[in-house]
């Protein structure tokens, strides 16, 4: 028999060492991958999980009689006077009325924490909607308090000692017997997509915190994206090889590793304190990420416009075309995909930072819907920050929920990040 | 700019590695030799005196004079290294695009020191154009190719002329009935040998006087390489053309003269017929019977 060194018994026991380690090898890369979908399967799992019950909120149908007495009107229906009256005592007669049966303070106090304190606003809307409804008696649909809410929703145990829940036993009586009557039922939640915060959980959303987001990553965009693609065509295209910008290369590439927070403190003493910017405005978390944004769109650039091949410039410049002609002919064009795929990435780091906004004071509570760049407002991952630190348990489902919408935010951003890549990638 | 190692890159003949190594009786050229062969010619287009290119402290050229005639084609060669290239793209200034590249001496074109600093270098480049050896079309359609050089120095008023020059500079590079029903189809899509000829219509497209070619058909198949040297004497008519190879048959084939660089000297000039049947150089006949290179 022929006996090559290929054949020889040593080389087939190092090619089955080899073929193992190659397994080995593969193997490693599959575990990592499987870990890190896991893992992401884990956190979806828990915030939907925990999220997902806060796009409904429970109502309670309630026979509003809207009594000028009641209200307090007297003869006066002026818009004035209606927007005064006490549409709480209205709530509180109809619950009265609904349990005639309740007597003595503590209990009636118990009763009315039933409904939730925004059910007065929605009459009072309606009424100065409608002026006359007054004198009538209707049939409105008002939300639950949070704890009944969270009751409904079998958030709290109906079965546990009564010290040790926030819905006592009369309480619950009372919500069985509405529920018997078909009179509580569980909605969409509309209100977490139209208000903004509050202190009680059913009347808090998530648009002052999404308006503020959006208004501060505009500003964020509108600065960043022209100052870092112009910064990395001179630096890539222009800029002599020098120790200054051998120091300004190694600058960018240190700011990009900067603490957030730093940049928040850098925005607090330049904007706020030295140039008087207003605090808690979308316009100054906007320069502030710029701040931090910027090194990560300079260095995506330029690596976008290394990566464009030197045959297509020399052949631009071979035509006669001037530099900036061949840049924004030829280079530009070429590098967009990755200029934008850097730019939407530090967009996407930018709507989520919380850190350097606590520093210029877009941590405030804010109720309002911020209307532009110098509105006092709030970030969704700061309302997300804020209300993981409430004590209510509403607040729970509403942070994972809140999550969800600033996750959504994300992947919606990075999809128009692969859209753009895919319509604007030319291949040669 | 800044990576100097990969702007290097963009030269196709790296400079010569110098040769300390070697010991200097080895070194085949004594310095400041003169050229053999006539280097001046009746009626030049371009003429260069002294010319020396240096790459940071490395030597790149070194001292070349070199004249070429109107309408002739002009082929250089010579071993890897030897500086053809350099030469080449200093006749449109490409060097200027290398940081570390300085070129001293004198070149004109029709006269004019195409480094006097009133000239500018965007007209010296459509007046001189270039075809690089890997085919480089731009990832636009085809018809943009071409029509790209008119637009930008402004020589088409309109879609009519701009369609007549592009059509008229297809046909002049022999790809029109290969093409003219696909104008809009990206001219990546072509064939190798289709894209030089691309490439070629596109410099053809802003009229130059000359045309370089840095080894034009080292990228492409014999059939596309026989279809480019007839291009390249039918072209002859009209230009200049100057063509760095690296393959001996097709400098025979298609130049009038010949001239041999070797270790960033030029060695020798002469009629192509006279350099390939009788080289007056001894580096010239070594390199030309295939004895190194």
């Amino acid at each position: 028999m022929d006996t090559s060194i290929h054949t020889s018994e040593a080389m087939v026991r190092r090619r089955a060492k080899r073929r193992a380690a190659e397994r080995r090898f593969r193997a490693y890369g599959a575990t990592a991958v499987a870990l890190a979908i896991a893992a992401l399967g884990a956190l979806f799992a828990s915030i939907i999980g925990n999220g997902y019950t806060a796009f409904q909120q429970t109502y309670i149908e309630l026979e509003i009689t809207y009594d000028p007495e009641t209200l307090g009107l007297g003869e006066a229906r002026d818009a004035a006077a209606l927007s005064a009256a006490n549409y709480p005592g209205v709530v509180k007669k109809a619950m009265r009325e609904t349990f005639p049966e309740v007597t003595g303070r503590r209990a009636k106090r118990r009763l009315y924490g039933i409904v939730s304190s925004g059910a007065s606003f929605i009459l009072r809307e309606r009424v100065l909607a409608d002026p006359g409804l007054v004198g009538e008696t209707r049939r409105v649909w008002v939300p639950a308090d949070d704890d009944v809410d969270m009751l409904v929703k079998g958030h709290i145990d109906r079965d546990a000692p009564e010290a040790e829940r926030r819905v006592k036993d009369d309480q619950i009586a009372w919500i069985t017997r509405l529920e018997r009557a078909g009179r509580i039922e569980k909605r969409f939640n509309t209100t977490f997509f139209t208000a903004g915060d509050s202190r009680e959980p059913e009347l808090a959303g998530v648009r002052g915190a999404a308006a503020g987001s959006f208004f501060t990553l505009l500003v964020t965009l509108a600065l960043s994206f022209p100052i870092g693609v112009a910064a990395a065509v001179y630096l890539e295209e222009f800029a002599p090889t020098n120790r200054l910008t051998d120091l300004i290369e190694v600058n960018i590439n240190n700011l990009a590793a900067v603490p957030s927070i730093i940049f928040g403190l850098l925005g607090l003493a330049v904007f706020i304190n030295f140039f008087g910017l207003p605090r808690s405005a979308p316009l100054v978390g906007g320069l502030v990420l710029t701040l931090m944004t910027l090194p990560t769109i300079i260095i995506a650039s330029r690596a976008a416009l290394k990566s464009v091949p030197p045959s297509i410039r020399e052949a631009a410049l071979g035509m006669g075309a001037s530099k900036m002609q061949t840049i924004t002919h030829h280079v530009l064009p070429l590098a967009m995909p990755g200029m934008l795929t850097g730019t939407i990435i530090g967009m996407a780091q930018a709507l989520g930072e919380t850190a350097p906004l606590l520093m210029i004071g877009m941590v405030a509570f804010i109720v309002d819907v911020p209307g532009g760049l110098l509105d006092p407002s709030t970030a969704l991952p700061v309302q997300i920050f804020l209300w993981a630190d409430s004590p209510e348990r509403a607040f729970i489902e509403r942070t994972s929920a809140a999550i969800m919408v600033l996750l959504a935010f994300l992947i919606t951003m990075n999809a128009l990040a692969v859209v753009l890549r895919r319509r604007f990638e030319r291949r040669w | 700019m800044n990576a100097t190692a990969s702007e290097m890159l963009l030269v196709n003949e790296p400079p010569p590695p110098p040769p300390p190594a070697e010991p200097v009786a080895a070194d085949p050229v004594p310095a400041g030799i003169e050229t053999v062969g006539r280097i001046t010619v009746d009626q030049p287009r371009m003429t260069s005196r002294n010319v020396s290119v240096m790459y940071g402290d490395k030597m790149g050229i070194e001292d070349v004079n070199l004249d070429i005639g109107k309408n002739e084609v002009l082929a250089m060669i010579g071993p890897s290294g030897c500086g053809k290239s350099t030469f080449l793209r200093c006749l449109n200034r490409m060097n200027d695009t290398v940081d570390v590249c300085r070129v001293t001496g004198t070149i004109r074109l029709d006269g004019e020191d195409v480094h006097d600093p009133r000239l500018d270098v965007v007209q010296l480049r459509a007046r001189v154009g270039m075809v690089f050896q890997k085919p480089n079309p731009f990832p636009k359609s085809i018809y943009d190719n071409v029509a790209y050089g008119p637009r930008i120095h402004g020589l088409a008023e309109g879609r009519r002329e701009t369609d007549a020059i592009v059509q008229r500079s297809l046909e002049k590079a022999g790809l029109w009935n290969e093409v003219r029903d696909r104008l809009e189809q990206p001219g990546t899509g072509l064939s190798g040998g289709q894209q030089q000829r691309l490439c070629i219509a596109r410099a053809i497209a802003v009229s130059p006087e000359v045309i370089l070619m840095d080894e034009p058909c080292s990228a492409l198949d014999p059939i596309a390489t026989a279809r480019i040297e007839e291009l390249i004497d039918e072209l002859r008519e009209n230009y200049t053309i100057v063509i760095v190879t690296h393959s001996m048959q097709q400098a025979a084939r298609v130049s009038q003269r010949t001239a041999y660089f070797h270790l960033g000297r030029l060695i020798e000039v002469g009629e192509t017929s006279q350099i390939f049947t009788n080289p007056r150089h001894d580096l010239t006949e070594d390199y030309i019977t295939g004895r190194f290179g």
